[in-house]
């Protein structure tokens, strides 16, 4: 479908061109809206190229942390130095998405509104209640095997999709949003919204908000974590199941816990429920999966996606003992 | 390796392919980057149902769009003849991928059958007014669930080029009666080829000349069959196929994109391009049809197969279709004294299904030799082991001579190489850390033989040969390897050799499919040579001259020339009788086919399941080896596409409406590179003595026997014997 092209020269342009227009969208580095657009499940009449603005660095903060602009491409993310050592998860979540040639275009803010795979969002002929609200939902009974079981509504299962926002989402990042309206930070766990009856309805952003920034606060812990992903082939799939989580031990007791689950929600998913039981539990195996099927017991599964469950206590399992300071296994090559 | 050629010959020896340059250069002009003055652009518009009726065609907002010449729908199309009927006598009849008159009826078979042709000045508005097009159906009631049609099934249709099964004693009696016995289910899903090219094609019409560009593994039968769609002769038809970016079968048959755009181009006047999208062949092209296979084999229990039972059922589509020869294999492979296979179909309203890279054995194999492995567990005997005391000295089935069997010595060489005496057969006995890890082993089959080919060859008094057939190059480095055979069977060096194919104006080259173009060319090929030495050494007695060329200039011509095969009409039909007499004769005479012994090493990940194949070995018997760089690679790529439909490949076919659901490389996984592990190929090397220069196909034997490799060292690393296909993690967990 034809639309009209503005490459926007700063950030008050693109807020203007947004602010006007409802179905304008903003360009980032492409890798999901130009593919949703040759589809034809976007079609925006206005799209703002916002590769120019100055939103492409990597800061340290003063507390700890670090602040990344929303521009800042992917591979520049995973590769940066604060981020390896401060927070390895990320860097690992980041490098088992996609390709490099993906990541080398991908940006942080449009990684996390990134939308899902579902193979019935993807196909116009199909009933889909995200692509068109109130159509029902073909996946339901359809091929489910990479949708969601965390977090689903009878109108939608669809999984998101992202590795690196399941790691943003353990490290309680903070992402910085603008409008012409003024700028309003948003914790990441309330950025993505569950489906619910308006699946279309994906975030809590406002439809003319930019990503401008997203901080990640010190998390001390985070400098042992790990991101797990488990999918159909070695590379270039999404995930069936991951797992970013990091975690504190002394004394062969936890002491610090941060677990976050990819593949298997509707949103890139914080497990509350596992770390609650993992906080005091002692680090073995049995802990671990005390805490597992705390998060699961809500999971509601088809016949095709079922197996996520046992596939998702096992891989919070091995994520988690591979943590363990002195009971890890030695390194995987996956 | 080992080859019985001449050392100094060309012959055997691993050269660069004679198009490498321009491929890798991107000098290559494939179908879709062909141009013409004046060349409008076409998109599909697909069906979404299975089957009934188009009530209501809606094409007012397509036209409109800016840059619109036409929206062809079956309201307005030019007519079309309908499709040849098809005749075991004449193979080009069956090149028709459906039966459908596109466009020339409001009645839909499948889900993806073009209803609608947009012609436009540019691709963006094409596709753009096909997304346009709105349809309104009355669907009727349509089959398309494989698995609920199961109860369903009817025998094949038997031919004596694809018999639909076969009997010796009573298997059945001898299985119960067996010490040992096993009754085992397997299933494979459907699988597309996903060529690296997508289907394209560029139509021009002169008058009532049609030139027509495209990436075929079948100029001639697309020439045949385009002149009998719109009513030419077949010398009016040329077709143009110079580069084929992989095909695998799926470039074998003509699709609806073929016939609609040299349609488009008739309708318009205008030269029309079709560049289909991978979704577009998806829902254009057929693919590998699933299955449905039983497997029971009987034993004494010092391992001799006292019965073995393999029993399929595919399907084909209502509209078509290719009726999958599952049970092959099971002909040849083990000296059982009790033999039954039985192939079975479903028609379902689904595109229809076409070859596949070894069709029947690719998913044959996977079920037989993964029985044979479990058969070995039961009995305690080492795998290889029990396959060498089934080893039979003639074909099984009839006592049949083998015109090559090397299958033994595959193994030998291969668990050498393999180091398969490392193994503890004991599953979940060895480990790599945490990882365990499994070896297994399995049979490749594919069986071989050659079509007829027309060729000419000119010697030339500057010592250069030229070679002409319109054969096709799929990527096999084919007209490498006939320039090869050319400079041996002429004594040239290989760089005076030059070889044209690729187009239906030169003599009439073979269908590339059955791994048999090699082979076939290579037939006309070495009787052409003989003529033009024969006629060489006439000359020589009158003018004397101890070369080619003195022997040329002194009798004053710039150049000699033999011709094999016909032009004429007349001649063509009595290729096809000798073709068929030929093929009945030899099919009497020897059993022939290339083999090998595949040997896969994986480990799997003991929490999550993932398997990764960490290392391969393959140890193959193709006859003589024209080429080892060319041949390594095709067994390479076999084992490659193996491993994909091993581990990941499955098309989604919804079992509610028909509709293929992961119509992308991104939710149909095939291998990525970190799937792939070292593969080493080596082969035997030995002659087939009944075959042109020794040759059997090399093109589909590595993909036969990989996905049950896999499988059996998966079993080995883990316990779990997977029988459905592709063992994806959560039938491990």
């Amino acid at each position: 479908m034809p639309f009209s092209y503005l490459s926007a020269p700063d950030v008050e342009t693109a807020l203007r061109a947004v602010a006007d227009d409802e179905d304008t969208k903003l360009l980032g580095g492409g890798t999901n809206l130009v593919d949703l657009m040759r589809e034809g499940i976007e079609r925006p009449a206005k799209v703002v190229d916002i590769t120019r603005l100055p939103l492409g660095e990597i800061k340290n903060l003063p507390d700890g942390g670090v602040r990344v602009g929303a521009l800042v491409r992917n591979s520049r993310l995973a590769a940066d130095h604060l981020v390896r050592t401060r927070y390895p998860v990320l860097t690992q979540a980041v490098l088992h998405g996609a390709s490099a040639q993906l990541r080398n275009m991908a940006t942080v803010g449009g990684n996390l509104l990134q939308r899902t795979r579902c193979l019935y969002f993807y196909d116009g002929a199909a009933a889909c209640g995200k692509r068109e609200p109130g159509s029902g939902c073909d996946a339901i009974g359809g091929f489910s095997r990479n949708s969601a079981i965390l977090g689903t509504s009878e109108h939608c299962i669809a999984a998101h999709p992202s590795d690196m926002a399941v790691a943003l989402a353990m490290l309680d990042a903070v992402v910085e949003v603008r409008s012409v309206r003024g700028t309003r930070r948003v914790p990441i766990a309330e950025l993505h919204r569950l489906p619910g009856d308006t699946p279309h309805v994906e975030t809590t952003l406002a439809t003319d908000e930019l990503i401008t920034a997203v901080e990640l606060p010190a998390v001390p812990v985070a400098a042992n974590s790990r991101y797990r992903k488990v999918r159909d082939r070695a590379s270039y799939a999404f995930a069936l199941v991951s797992v970013a989580a990091a975690l504190g031990v002394e004394d062969g007791t936890v002491t610090a816990a941060r677990l976050a689950l990819g593949g298997v929600g509707t949103k890139p998913w914080r497990a509350t429920e596992a770390e609650r039981v993992l906080l005091g539990e002692p680090a073995t195996d049995e802990g671990f999966l005390r805490a597992a099927d705390a998060e699961l017991a809500a999971a509601a599964t088809t016949p095709h996606n079922h197996f996520k469950v046992e596939l998702a206590r096992r891989t919070i399992v091995a994520t988690l003992r591979r943590l363990v300071p002195d009971g890890r296994d030695e390194e995987s090559t996956i | 390796m080992t080859t019985a050629q001449k050392p100094t010959g060309a012959v055997g020896k691993p050269l660069d392919r004679v198009d490498g340059k321009t491929k890798t250069t991107g000098a290559a002009e494939f179908a879709a980057e062909h141009t013409y003055p004046g060349l409008a652009h076409a998109a599909l518009v697909h069906a979404t149902i299975s089957r009934g009726r188009i009530t209501a065609l809606h094409t007012d907002d397509a036209s409109a769009v800016p840059g619109v010449i036409t929206v062809l729908t079956h309201r307005n199309a030019p007519p079309l003849e309908p499709v040849p009927k098809t005749s075991p006598l004449d193979l080009s009849s069956m090149v028709s991928g459906t039966s459908v008159d596109y466009l020339q009826t409001d009645e839909v078979y499948w889900d993806g059958q073009p209803i609608a042709v947009v012609v436009a000045e540019n691709a963006a508005a094409a596709n753009q007014a096909a997304a346009l097009v709105r349809a309104e159906y009355a669907p009727s009631e349509a089959a398309v669930d494989f698995t609920g049609a199961e109860a369903n099934a009817r025998p094949q249709p038997s031919s004596p080029i694809m018999p639909a099964g076969a009997k010796k004693g009573d298997a059945e009696e001898a299985l119960a009666a067996a010490p040992v016995a096993l009754d085992l289910r397997f299933t494979t899903p459907p699988h597309n080829h996903n060529a690296l090219e997508p289907h394209a094609t560029v139509a021009v019409w002169d008058g009532d000349r049609l030139t027509v560009h495209e990436p075929t593994q079948a100029i001639d039968w697309f020439r045949a069959h385009l002149a009998a769609r719109f009513g030419l002769p077949a010398d009016d038809v040329r077709v143009l196929s110079p580069f084929v970016g992989g095909g695998f079968g799926g470039k074998g048959a003509v699709w609806p994109g073929t016939i609609l755009t040299a349609l488009a181009a008739r309708a318009t006047g205008r030269p029309v391009r079709l560049a289909l999208s991978r979704e577009g062949v998806y829902r254009t092209v057929g693919g590998r049809t699933p299955s449905i296979q039983r497997v029971a084999v009987g034993a004494s229990h010092d391992g001799k197969l006292t019965a073995l039972v393999h029993t399929s059922v595919t399907r084909t589509g209502r509209v078509g279709g290719f009726p999958e020869p599952v049970t092959t294999q099971s002909q040849h492979l083990y000296a059982a004294e009790n033999i039954l296979l039985e192939q079975k179909l479903v028609r379902l309203d689904l595109l229809p299904n076409i070859p596949m890279r070894a069709p029947g054995e690719a998913i044959g194999t996977f079920a037989l030799e993964c029985a044979i492995d479990e058969l070995a567990y039961e009995l305690d005997i080492d795998p290889i082991e029990l396959r060498l005391r089934n080893e039979p000295e003639a074909n099984p089935l009839d006592g049949k001579e083998f015109s090559l069997r090397t299958l033994a010595e595959s193994y030998r060489q291969g668990a050498a190489r393999f180091g398969w005496h490392e193994r503890t057969p004991e599953p979940r006995s060895m480990r790599d850390g945490r990882w365990l890890v499994g070896m297994g082993a399995a049979s490749a089959y594919h069986p071989a033989g050659y079509f007829t080919a027309d060729i000419t060859v000119r010697l030339s008094a500057d010592g250069t040969v030229l070679v002409r057939c319109g054969f096709q190059e799929i990527g096999t480095g084919g007209a490498t390897a006939q320039a090869q055979i050319a400079a041996d069977a002429l004594s040239v060096p290989f760089q005076a050799v030059h070889v044209e194919y690729g187009d239906s104006a030169l003599p009439k080259g073979p269908f590339a499919g059955g791994s048999m173009q090699t082979a076939t060319v290579a037939a006309s090929l070495l009787e052409a040579c003989k003529k033009l030495k024969r006629s060489l050494r006439t000359m020589a007695r009158r003018t004397g001259g101890d070369s080619h060329e003195e022997v040329l200039r002194r009798a004053n011509v710039p150049h000699i020339e033999a011709k094999v095969g016909s032009s004429t009409q007349l001649g063509r039909k009595s290729d096809q009788a000798r073709f068929m007499l030929r093929l009945a004769r030899d099919r009497r005479r020897w059993v022939r086919a290339s083999t090998g012994a595949h040997f896969c090493q994986v480990r799997v990940d003991p929490d999550t399941g993932e398997v990764r194949v960490t290392r391969w070995t393959g140890v193959f018997s193709i006859g003589t080896v024209v080429n080892p760089k060319s041949a390594v690679s095709q067994l390479r790529g076999g084992i490659v596409m193996g491993l994909g439909m091993a581990l990941s490949e499955e098309t989604l076919v919804d079992p509610r409406t028909g509709r293929i659901m992961n119509p992308s490389l991104s939710e149909y996984h095939i291998p990525v590179h970190a799937d792939v592990p070292p593969i080493d190929v080596s082969f035997l090397g030995t002659p087939d003595p009944t075959m042109p220069g020794g040759i059997l196909g090399a093109g589909e034997l590595g993909i036969t026997g990989v996905a049950a490799a896999v499988a059996n060292a998966v079993h080995h690393a883990t316990g779990k014997r997977v029988r459905d296909l592709p063992i994806s993690v959560d039938k491990l967990l």
